[in-house]
């Protein structure tokens, strides 16, 4: 039994992109991505809008295959083996995703049904989940009595009923208030550190990002960057993610020429 | 089974344990699949039941057709015995298998429309994002949709039983099957030779009286899978969220107008052999058709055979359309085209 998967250790990083290139039509929006995020890392994929975020999420969530190069989920290729990978994975999706008209519980009980979970068991997960987010108390009320940082929380918790491997966040705190930004970022970095979750963790938002974190700058569908924070400060001279950002991107052309 | 039950760390933060790979497949074993499409369905439904006007106007509209577009009709229109009637039949009467197609069209083409809003926010990405094959995701949601349907039709033919719209008592089901080439379709015009009828089975006399609600069963679901399964692949065709009269205008109408849902065809065909000819090449006929047959416990075998392979032919583009490496939404950029 243990024999058929083969891939998965205590070692195995929780994503592994390698060398992706996607096209829509003549528009390369991807060109030879690779990235890893290690178990227990907190990967800041940071890019403007268009860089490339969406279709690498979509690639990675398997909305649609990759053509070329792999992704492994543990260890799981999305393509060949795409339940094993799917179900190691959560995903908060930059849009919103829960039904307003719902409770919090219904809406949890729905996303376990899709992950195989029901009756008793899934009740569980599901209180156990906004526990974790701190809303357990409001199980039985309407998502639409929530605000936005409760909504976002409320997908946090769903993203993490299943107990996957790899979290992946799309421009998770866009529209929040300070407050709210603050603790879904405090909610997922506890996820990394307390349960050793893989997370990656895609934005525009420079200030996310702290200096013992990783770092992947895509622009323009190509990874400028990848390395520790104080690395990218200290190769760009600069003494701000936001200025290195602007340095790395702005020489794009030069870097491009070179290669 | 017990590595993967949460603990509580010091600080009171609950911790999760990562699963062990049996927990893992065994997730995904019959049991999983069968939760699965529960939770699919039951979605379905409590979403519908939440939304009171959806309701309302689900049961309004065949009920204006019935109540008064129907009461004017019955003068001027005159219905022919043809099967499955076998007396002379209301117009009213006529025209409610029809409804009840019409109720599993829009609610078709509504959450078809659905579908295109939830690829755009995500809730459509939510679901595919499963674990389980994306073609039984899809089914379910489809059987959602049509269990929703289900209990609409059933609403319409309450009031209407009110209206003493109601089948006949139902003593056996009963197979009919029309030689009558080249046209096989014997069943939408009266015609010279006799259908060969098969009795199945005979009704146990304590339903006899409402076996007709029971029989209809199966061709509801039937139905209702086609035109849902035609709104599926439309959703992934649909690029952006449009709005509902165009759909309305280019796919609702013309499907409902152009079939044997408000008139016998062969009263068509003495008024346009093209019309009639339109009208015999449209699913949507056949669906009404084998609801009507339902309706007075028959079965007829060319509406079941088309409804069935419409059915395979539409599912079968709609699973090729949401297919993620071949698929219409991968060549096309994905959630609203987005990169």
């Amino acid at each position: 039994m243990s024999a058929s998967i083969p891939t998965e250790t205590e070692k195995t990083p929780a994503l592994v992109v390698n060398g992706v290139s996607h096209s829509f039509g003549d528009r390369k929006v991807l060109d030879r991505v690779s990235l890893t995020v290690e178990q227990g890392a907190f990967v800041v994929l940071l890019g403007l809008n268009g860089a490339g975020k969406s279709t690498l999420f979509s690639l990675i969530t398997r909305l649609y295959d990759n053509v070329t190069g792999e992704i492994f989920i543990r260890g799981f290729d999305v393509r060949r083996r795409p339940s094993q990978a799917l179900q190691r994975l959560g995903v908060v999706f930059q849009s919103r995703t829960l039904d307003i008209d719902l409770t919090l519980m219904q809406n949890l009980k729905y996303h376990a049904a899709l992950h195989g979970f029901s009756g008793k068991k899934a009740t569980d997960r599901a209180k156990q989940a906004l526990e974790l987010v701190g809303l357990a108390d409001r199980a039985n009320e309407k998502v639409r009595a929530l605000s936005g940082g409760q909504l976002r929380r409320v997908e946090i918790a769903r993203s993490m009923m299943h107990h996957p491997d790899l979290l992946l966040l799309d421009e998770a705190t866009v529209g929040l208030d300070l407050g709210s930004r603050e603790s879904v970022i405090k909610i997922v970095r506890d996820l990394v550190s307390k349960d050793r979750i893989g997370v990656l963790w895609a934005t525009h938002l420079m200030d996310e990002v702290l200096r013992t974190d990783q770092v992947v700058i895509l622009h323009k569908g190509v990874i400028l960057y990848n390395g520790p924070v104080p690395q990218l400060l200290t190769l760009t001279g600069t003494s701000s993610v936001r200025e290195a950002f602007r340095t790395v991107t702005g020489t794009k052309s030069t870097i491009e020429e070179a290669a | 089974m017990s590595s993967q039950a949460a603990t509580t760390a010091p600080g009171g933060v609950p911790v999760m344990y990562h699963e062990s790979d049996d927990d893992a497949r065994r997730r995904l074993g019959a049991a999983g699949y069968f939760a699965c499409f529960k939770g699919i369905v039951w979605r379905e439904i409590l979403r519908y039941l939440h939304q009171r006007e959806r309701f309302l106007s689900a049961l309004v509209r065949p009920l204006i057709w019935l109540f008064i577009f129907a009461a004017g009709f019955r003068q001027t229109l005159g219905i022919s015995i043809i099967p499955p009637y076998e007396t002379y039949v209301l117009y009213e009467e006529f025209i409610a298998p029809g409804l009840i197609a019409m109720i599993l069209l829009f609610n078709a083409m509504q959450s078809s429309l659905s579908m295109v809003y939830d690829r755009e926010t995500g809730t459509m990405r939510t679901l595919l994002v499963s674990p389980f094959p994306r073609s039984f995701l899809l089914l379910s949601k489809l059987l959602g949709g049509v269990s929703v349907a289900l209990l609409q039709a059933y609403a319409f033919m309450l009031v209407a039983w009110f209206w003493g719209i109601a089948p006949p008592p139902i003593t056996e089901v009963k197979l009919f099957t029309f030689y009558d080439p080249p046209s096989w379709t014997g069943s939408l015009i009266p015609t010279m030779t006799d259908p060969v009828v098969t009795s199945l089975f005979s009704v146990p006399s304590i339903i006899q009286p409402f076996a007709g609600y029971i029989t209809v069963i199966p061709a509801i679901v039937l139905a209702g899978l086609m035109l849902g399964s035609l709104a599926l692949f439309m959703s992934s065709v649909i690029k952006q969220l449009e709005n509902f009269a165009g759909v309305m205008n280019f796919v609702i109408f013309p499907m409902f107008f152009a079939s044997s849902a408000l008139y016998p065809l062969w009263r068509i065909r003495e008024a346009s052999p093209m019309l009639f000819e339109i009208c015999r090449l449209n699913p949507f006929t056949y669906a009404v058709e084998l609801i009507r047959f339902g309706l007075y416990g028959q079965v007829d075998t060319v509406s079941l055979a088309v409804v069935v392979g419409c059915t395979a032919a539409f599912l079968a583009a709609a699973v090729f359309a949401y297919n993620p490496s071949k698929g219409l939404i991968a060549r096309r950029g994905g959630p609203g085209g987005s990169a």
